[in-house]
């Protein structure tokens, strides 16, 4: 710092500062390239099967890679279905639980629950997915007397949790965003705590809250190990009602099971990288739309 | 009354809700714990594996796991940090910046087994660096990253603008401000958010599935080049491709990563709450 002092103006500045700084610019900028290079390696592993497999075939109902049948609207249902399941599970679970520790729970239960999420947040999937496996399945498969319990409902109970922690972090953030002078507001007007909550509060933490449910939404989706070792993976259209207590198969289990197996360059390879590309528009339109909220917000200068 | 008494039961109800979702964690770790927790012994945590992994200890998934670990840290840390201190220090907010956030966020939302795609078509693949412990490592830190942008920009954000401002009336550069001055305040928040995003990549098995991942190897990696066995995809073959595998072995191995994983995190709330005991502004 001493090299400093003789400076008149502290515009000029050493050579290696200039090279960190422009540096630091260089890697601000990585993430953009980063994202931009992820989705041009998909295009270019992926992008073939368009042209080798026909277009009837590739959206067909039937994925048996070894006859040439490269259907993916089983594994794309096999996704929503499990995704919107686990959401269904989660989404009251997590406003709940985002509620109760923000508003409600006193000191104390707040110190207990908040780790215990990070905990759960920190268990990995596999670690998740083999639990599922070991001891769930066989408790859904007595319990509902089906042939087996690797079903599409026991992937999304696994998955409602893992997606768990994301929501109720999020919400938790919109809930705090909230000044206190609204709450001050409810009940000044005579409104129960309970009536502030579902009538103030949670109404102007609104954006918030739907971020919460985007991304937990977008966790769910993009799951793989859990998901594939507890939904039975059977390539089937899950269209009837009963198809909850049926084995599904998703596209993130589809790439995880198969990409290991498959010849670089083949047809089946690129129909990989191609579900790839599928997971990777998706979640980020996903994201979008809950980054959208983010921005909506700051531009209207709202509650932050 | 009527509206006090719907009150308490509302509470009660969110109360309970929120055990629902704080007991089965309890159940998963007391389960994983109990079971595990005998087939985890001197050997096991030290020997290679025998027997077609049925029987021995998971010494090289265990190395190899923290070889990933440290090669992610070393990958990630730089571009992380460096990409955190252009956001809080020097980004102003246009098209440009909004650009970065929502790259930030996007990357953060990419499915793991994507991100293994994307490590086999370019590191694997296109580099030629073939199933190795770079590629895995490489893959990992670019999934670990928004993280820890994400919580490094947040500790630096932390840091009161006077502080910025007192280094720049004595006479310091901008550089040396973040320098010597922002960066040793932000310095705890950076390092609980880097191990928060590690964790994630110590128990990650779809991204290291095909770019570093030996089913079984029972020696240790000679060099990054080298592919190794991993703890989580250990737990991952040994629970599905390897018939008449002990349950024992398979609950051990679950075990200790679930630990190692755990260690970390509470290693990361420790800091935390440590430095921000501590802190004077």
């Amino acid at each position: 710092m001493m090299d400093q002092t003789d400076n008149r103006t502290s515009s000029r500045r050493p050579w290696a500062e200039f090279g960190i700084e422009a540096l630091i610019q260089v890697v601000g900028f990585s993430s953009i390239g980063l994202v931009v290079l992820i989705f041009l390696f998909l295009i270019r592993e992926g992008v073939p099967v368009f042209f080798e497999v026909p277009l009837g075939n590739l959206f067909g109902t039937r994925w048996y890679p070894t006859f040439d049948l490269f259907g993916t609207l089983p594994l794309l249902l096999g996704s929503v279905l499990v995704t919107a399941i686990a959401m269904v599970i989660a989404l009251p679970l997590g406003m709940a639980t985002a509620i109760f520790v923000r508003e409600v729970a006193p000191g104390w239960a707040r110190e207990v629950l908040k780790p215990m999420i990070e905990v759960l947040a920190g268990i990995p999937s596999v670690v998740l997915g083999f639990f599922g496996m070991t001891l769930i399945a066989p408790v859904v498969r007595e319990t509902l007397g089906v042939p087996t319990g690797l079903t599409a409902f026991t992937g999304a109970l696994i998955l409602a949790y893992m997606a768990l922690p994301t929501i109720i972090s999020v919400a938790e953030d919109a809930l705090d965003a909230v000044p206190k002078s609204y709450r001050d507001a409810g009940l000044a007007m005579g409104a129960t705590q309970w009536q502030t909550i579902w009538r103030v509060v949670v109404p102007a933490a609104r954006s918030g809250i739907v971020m919460a449910m985007m991304l937990g939404m977008g966790r769910a989706i993009g799951e793989t190990m859990a998901v594939m070792l507890v939904t039975g993976n059977a390539a089937r259209l899950p269209l009837s009602l009963d198809s909850l207590f049926r084995p599904v198969r998703t596209m993130t289990a589809t790439v995880a099971a198969e990409m290991g197996e498959v010849a670089q360059g083949s047809t089946h390879y690129h129909a990989l990288f191609g579900i790839g590309i599928i997971l990777f528009l998706l979640t980020f339109l996903i994201n979008l739309a809950a980054a959208s909220t983010i921005f909506k917000k700051r531009r209207r200068g709202g509650l932050r | 009354m009527n509206r006090h008494l719907i009150q308490r039961v509302g509470f009660a109800l969110l109360g309970l809700m929120a055990l629902v979702v704080v007991l089965p964690i309890l159940l998963v770790v007391g389960t994983i714990v109990a079971r595990g927790i005998g087939a985890v012994d001197w050997e096991f945590l030290t020997a290679m594996p025998r027997d077609g992994m049925k029987a021995g200890g998971i010494f090289p998934a265990i190395v190899g796991t923290l070889i990933l670990t440290l090669g992610t840290a070393l990958a990630a840390i730089p571009v992380g940090v460096g990409g955190a201190i252009y956001l809080s220090e020097y980004a102003r907010d246009t098209w440009l910046t909004r650009a970065i956030r929502l790259a930030i966020i996007n990357l953060a939302g990419i499915p793991s087994v994507v991100y293994g795609l994307f490590g086999l078509g370019l590191f694997v693949l296109f580099l030629q660096f073939g199933t190795s412990i770079l590629a895995g490592s490489l893959t990992l830190a670019i999934m670990t990253l928004p993280v820890i942008i994400s919580a490094a920009e947040e500790a630096l954000r932390a840091v009161p603008v006077e502080f910025r401002t007192v280094s720049a009336s004595l006479g310091g550069t901008r550089w040396q401000g973040i320098r010597y001055i922002v960066l040793p305040q932000a310095l705890p928040g950076i390092i609980t958010g880097v191990i928060l995003g590690l964790l994630r990549a110590a128990g990650e098995t779809a991204p290291v599935l095909f770019t570093v991942a030996a089913f079984f190897l029972p020696r240790l990696p000679q060099s990054p080049f080298d592919q190794t066995m991993t703890l989580p995809y250990h737990l991952y073959v040994t629970s599905t491709q390897v018939p008449g595998m002990p349950l024992e072995i398979q609950y051990g191995t679950a075990l200790v990563l679930l630990a190692l994983v755990l260690s970390m995190s509470v290693l990361a709330t420790v800091i935390r709450s440590h430095y921000r005991r501590r802190r004077q502004w």
